[in-house]
């Protein structure tokens, strides 16, 4: 016959807490996780509307992100194009370039040939023969401005762009700004979608999470009283809970990752088309390491969360009240 | 080893379960509980477990007061504490040895001690070969078994019985009461609930006698 315990049992020492405590967790992770794959169609579907969830945001900051890049490849072109008339030569052009530099507001001037803008219209393709048949070049002569940054508001351009056209040899003069800062404005909009779409989608994963994990509970509630009976410790029995809502998380952050790759495998075929229609090339960027981390973390804390207060809600205890 | 002194327990829908309860058991002392239904009998193994808390008075157990235990140390006080129901509470999914192993698994023992003290447990109540065997499987003297090994295996001082054998014959309730009387020789303290008052008077040990809430009779056994 086995003897009962006199007294308190022996306390283990502090290391072999610290194992015993290190090898439930782990145990009670992977049984977790081998709980969920038991059942895989309800957790494929749970998982699936985390990641679309958390997809929507993502996608919308690789947007935002590219669309920068974009942008920021884009500040160096000239923010006035100055069309002199046709009949100035290459010859009267140098002196205006020089006579322009001197004006305080602007930082640079770039002389663009008749030949050389030819030359450049050639590369396009598909106008050679087109051109083949012109007698002469009948491009004129383009003069970029680069205003100085203390000069680029619009208001300011606009005083710049209409002293220009004031010139004898200006033929008509094209702000290229203006659309630029427009294209910054719709950015920061899209950037406060991404908060807002984010802060709205990531209530929604805790609602799914927690309603998932409140099901959980009320499917075990046997097993839990039971538990409760041989002495588990409460944060025993929210244990395998929480791990669950981290689960859900993780793998929803994973699923999430996958959709926004997938899509932008798929976009970067377009992308590079129509990119190679503006003579350049345009590597989308994906999520990178940080940002995947951002989502991966953000989505295991909504899981977290979420569980934990369907277990704070829902996980009283058996009494004794 | 348990000390009731003058308890009380009232529950606002029903009134007065328990009134004015005062006695104490020794350390491997064996009694039973008898009584009428609704006499207060499952109110006072609750109690002992701190499944509930008593309105008034204070109980004792293995050195603790339950009245003043903090509700994190409860899960503690119950690992002290076997408990046997009438309806077993096994859980249905899991096989008999899972079912015994759990009082174990939940103060996180490794794996080998685990099964090693499992093993022990069904020995003693002779259910060594059916480990594999979900409970549905099993007989209802069988079933009560493996809920009498799940109270045994973490080797409790104090065991309480609620009616177990309910619904059991008279062969089999005899074979349980003689498990009993097995684990009150290697010192752990038993108080048994039973309406069986042929089995109990047979077996000329300690009788607390319950009628309406008040403990009416304390017949010392041989």
């Amino acid at each position: 016959m086995l003897k009962p315990h006199s007294r308190r049992r022996r306390l283990p020492k502090l290391a072999e807490q610290f194992q015993i405590w290190l090898m439930q967790h782990v145990q009670n992770a992977l049984a977790t996780l081998g709980r969920l794959f038991d059942t895989p169609v309800p957790t494929g579907m749970t998982v699936a509307v985390i990641g679309i969830s958390l997809a929507f945001p993502a996608a919308l900051y690789v947007l935002a992100d590219n669309l920068r890049t974009m942008a920021g490849s884009w500040d160096q072109t000239a923010a006035i194009s100055l069309f002199l008339r046709y009949d100035i030569t290459d010859a009267a052009a140098t002196p205006l370039a020089e006579q322009l530099r001197k004006w305080p507001e602007i930082a640079r001037v770039d002389i663009i040939s008749r030949d050389s803008a030819l030359n450049e219209f050639r590369a396009l393709g598909g106008f050679e023969e087109a051109l083949e048949q012109l007698k002469n070049n009948p491009l004129p002569i383009v003069v970029a401005i680069y205003p100085h940054a203390a000069f680029a508001a619009p208001a300011q351009l606009e005083t710049l762009q209409n002293k220009l056209l004031r010139l004898q040899e200006a033929d008509f003069a094209r702000m290229d700004t203006v659309w630029l800062q427009r294209f910054q404005a719709i950015l920061d909009l899209i950037q406060t979608g991404v908060v807002l779409l984010g802060g709205l989608l990531g209530m929604g994963v805790l609602l799914i999470v927690g309603n998932t994990i409140r099901l959980e509970i009320l499917n075990r509630r046997i097993e839990i009283e039971i538990m409760e009976l041989v002495g588990a410790t409460s944060a025993f029995i929210r244990r395998p809970f929480l791990y669950a809502g981290a689960w859900y998380g993780l793998l929803g952050g994973l699923t999430a990752w996958l959709l926004v790759t997938l899509a932008l495998i798929l976009l970067q075929g377009s992308v590079s088309r129509l990119a190679s229609l503006y003579r350049s090339e345009f590597p989308l960027a994906g999520l990178g390491i940080s940002e995947t981390l951002i989502v991966l973390s953000g989505s295991i804390a909504l899981g977290l969360i979420g569980s934990w207060i369907a277990v704070e809600r829902h996980l009283h205890g058996t009494e004794p009240n | 080893m348990i000390q009731f002194e003058h308890v009380f327990k009232r529950y606002p829908e029903r009134g007065e379960a328990l009134t004015n309860i005062s006695f104490e058991m020794k350390v491997g002392e064996m009694a039973f509980l008898t009584g009428p239904s609704g006499a207060g009998k499952s109110t006072l193994l609750r109690l002992i477990g701190l499944l509930e808390r008593p309105t008034r008075g204070d109980i004792v157990v293995n050195g603790r007061n339950l009245a003043t235990l903090p509700r994190d140390r409860i899960p503690y006080h119950r690992r002290d504490v076997g408990m046997i129901f009438q309806d077993h509470r096994l859980l249905p999914d899991r096989s008999v040895f899972d079912n015994v192993a759990l009082p174990l698994v939940v103060t996180g023992l490794g794996h080998k001690e685990v099964g090693r003290r499992v093993r022990a447990a069904l020995d003693q109540v002779g259910l060594l070969k059916r480990e594999r065997a979900v409970p549905v499987a099993l007989s209802g003297g069988e079933q009560q078994r493996v809920g009498i090994a799940r109270a045994v295996v973490g080797r409790p001082p104090v065991l309480l019985a609620d009616e177990p054998t309910g619904n059991l014959d008279p062969e089999l309730s005899k074979e349980i009461f003689q498990l009993f009387e097995r684990f009150q020789y290697v010192g752990v303290t038993l108080l048994i609930a039973t309406h069986d008052l042929a089995l109990v008077r047979s077996m000329h040990y300690r009788t607390f006698s319950l009628g309406e809430g008040r403990l009416v009779n304390d017949t010392r056994g041989w």
